[in-house]
């Protein structure tokens, strides 16, 4: 099955590398090494949230909130940054982080304590995140001018030749990947997700490791919130509204199985490229609005339709060799 | 309508009314707005306290619900009637509901006029709107233009590519543009109204497109992320973004050089011409019915359409010099 999961990947790479190459016969300053940095970096918050996502999604659930919660955060960050100019980014940083965790919280109790589908409780959570940044905004809109330099600056701020952006994305990567591969935590996930009976005898509880994936992808989501309102630079009720599907689409892609179980980091990681590449060359190559939102839709769609016959597959094999057997 | 806005309601009213005592042969004019406390309309309400000054014997009853609701203007309007008001400059919350209290207003010998947000023309005398499609498109590409005497290439940024009102006003700036010698309009482009994907668009013009030289977003969501790109790629002074988006939320992109100029309703001017018309209407110096043309005083004259709708003027153009003073307006 390793080996299945490394073939998807090198196969998603070739794609993006095919993709990358036909850009550039039509535009080919796309490929100079700035112009890829600023896809990657421009992609940055996609990867963020669709690591958490990940691990929802691991333990057979689905985080449809992912958005409102960054919208959530990143607007209670900014309205602390207007309000009280004087408080450090760092300590604004952490109250987005733990406005994450408690949207997470949230959506991870009413799951594993009431039992509710996680698809209608956080497409419940996603309006009401929504409302309350409605309630303690009034609908207005907080504005480039009104939040400070040094609350703007950290996104772009440089490290190494590269923006802190990106350091976030690589590290968000690197910690996930060590999360997901050598902790028992990381590994509950894929067992909850895999196999539910299974992981209740071998001690795992399955509601509580949920519980704890929606709070990490609660985490993860009020990190991007605060990046993503630095980085725009403004902050109002509507913040990236609809990109809970843009983050789940880069999942699939990416060779997570939606049934739970099935998927790694380097694959979200490679999902949400593969969808920051769309959006970052379509507008370069002059397509037509009306094709890109097409052309964006029937990847997603393909991508399914891979998944499923690669799952498919497995399940031949084994019939294969019964036979075989017989 | 609870008790409190009854009470509020009465309250406005009766200091009105207290006021006009002293002068009774004043002419009442009530201004009506969508709703109480919104800073635009108390920049209208500045600019009808600005026509009365200026006309002298006129009241201006500045007056609306405490929330954007239909039931609540009615209820203004019916309080009006009765205490009978010589003219009604309303921005409706709908365009049909306040239909049936207008017209019982207007047989009453209530003169009745919509700006900002129009009322179904038969509710209504005639209808100002802030302006017109063509000025607007016009507006969007003089922008551009007077930052660029050797022209240059200049692409737009608009909403979703569905969006009625930004593709009209795209058909207009295509419209003039041999008016504006050596600008180019080289693409356009659509954001969706979402600031990532304005952003992404904003950054991929700048790829595509090394010589250009403005972005025109009229669009407010737009037109804030396009100047957040221009920023992020340190191209301010190279590429300026200009189009249609509020003093409050571009002003920083103002200040940071990103954005010359961008154009929007005054509503200061608003308020002004809207009383204007009233007062004219009133003395009965003018008579608003289709291809009239009404005096808006310093704004000049608007021509009624066959709607007996009128533009009042170009977009109101913000630059470095009066964004500051509007951001805490509106």
């Amino acid at each position: 099955m390793k080996a299945l999961l490394k073939h998807r990947e090198t196969q998603l790479v070739a794609v993006i590398l095919a993709m990358v190459g036909l850009i550039a016969l039509r535009f080919p300053s796309f490929v100079a090494p700035a112009s890829l940095g600023n896809v990657f970096n421009d992609t940055s918050i996609l990867i963020i949230l669709a690591l958490g996502q990940m691990t929802v999604i691991l333990t057979k659930c689905v985080d449809l909130s992912t958005a409102a919660t960054l919208a959530l955060s990143g607007m209670v960050a900014a309205m602390l940054n207007n309000l009280y100019p004087d408080l450090p980014v760092l300590l604004l940083v952490v109250v987005a982080i733990l406005t994450g965790v408690l949207a997470g919280a949230i959506n991870g109790l009413l799951v594993w304590r009431l039992d509710i589908p996680p698809i209608v409780v956080t497409l419940g959570t996603m309006t009401i995140y929504r409302g309350i940044i409605f309630l303690i905004s009034d609908g207005k809109w907080i504005n480039a001018h009104e939040m400070t330099d040094a609350f703007k600056a950290v996104p772009r701020a440089d490290f190494l030749g590269i923006p802190v952006l990106s350091w976030m994305a690589l590290s968000v990567t690197a910690i996930m990947a060590v999360l997901l591969r050598r902790l028992a935590t990381g590994r509950a996930f894929y067992a909850v997700g895999g196999n539910p009976h299974a992981a209740v005898y071998t001690g795992i509880d399955v509601g509580y490791t949920r519980f704890l994936s929606f709070v990490l992808s609660g985490a993860l989501s009020g990190l991007a919130g605060y990046l993503w309102i630095a980085r725009y630079a403004v902050a109002y009720v509507d913040i990236a509204l609809g990109f809970e599907l843009d983050v789940v689409a880069a999942c699939v892609i990416g060779g997570i199985s939606i049934a739970g179980g099935i998927g790694t980091v380097f694959g979200a990681v490679l999902g949400s490229l593969f969808l920051g590449t769309i959006k970052n060359a379509l507008p370069v190559i002059n397509i037509s609005p009306f094709w890109q939102l097409a052309i964006s839709g029937s990847v997603i769609i393909l991508a399914v339709a891979f998944n499923a016959r690669a799952e498919r597959r497995k399940g031949r094999v084994i019939l294969k060799k019964a036979e075989v057997v017989a | 309508m609870g008790l409190l806005k009854k009470v509020l309601v009465t309250a406005a009213i009766s200091t009105a009314l207290i006021a006009n005592v002293a002068h009774a042969e004043n002419k009442k004019i009530a201004l009506v707005v969508k709703a109480l406390g919104i800073g635009f309309f108390d920049a209208a309400n500045k600019g009808a306290q600005e026509a009365a000054k200026e006309l002298g014997d006129v009241d201006i009853i500045y007056t609306g619900p405490t929330d954007t609701t239909a039931e609540g203007q009615i209820e203004v309007i019916n309080s009006l009637v009765a205490q009978k008001v010589d003219a009604i400059a309303i921005s409706a919350n709908d365009k049909d509901a306040l239909v049936p209290a207008l017209k019982k207003a207007m047989e009453r010998g209530i003169k009745v006029i919509s700006w900002d947000s129009g009322v179904a023309p038969e509710g209504r005398m005639m209808h100002l709107n802030p302006s017109s499609n063509p000025l607007i498109g016009n507006m969007c590409v003089k922008m551009a233009a007077d930052n660029l005497p050797e022209g240059g290439d200049v692409a737009i940024l608009s909403a979703a590519a569905t969006a009625t009102n930004q593709n009209t006003w795209i058909e207009e700036m295509k419209k003039v543009l041999p008016n504006y010698k050596g600008i180019n309009i080289v693409a356009t482009v659509y954001g969706d109204d979402k600031t990532d994907k304005s952003y992404t668009e904003a950054q991929g013009l700048m790829k595509a497109y090394p010589n250009l030289k403005a972005i025109i977003a009229p669009t407010s969501v737009g037109i804030v992320a396009a100047a957040q790109a221009v920023t992020d790629a340190g191209m301010v002074g190279k590429i300026n973004v200009t189009g249609l988006g509020l003093p409050s939320e571009m002003a920083g992109h103002v200040k940071s050089g990103a954005s010359k100029s961008f154009a929007i309703w005054n509503p200061i001017d608003l308020g002004y011409a809207a009383t204007m018309i009233s007062y004219n209407l009133v003395t009965g110096k003018e008579e608003a019915k289709p291809g009239a043309e009404l005096s808006m005083g310093r704004m000049g004259k608007v021509k009624l359409d066959d709607n007996s709708e009128g533009a009042m003027a170009d977009p109101f153009v913000y630059d470095a010099k009066n964004v500051e003073e509007f951001a805490k307006i509106f």
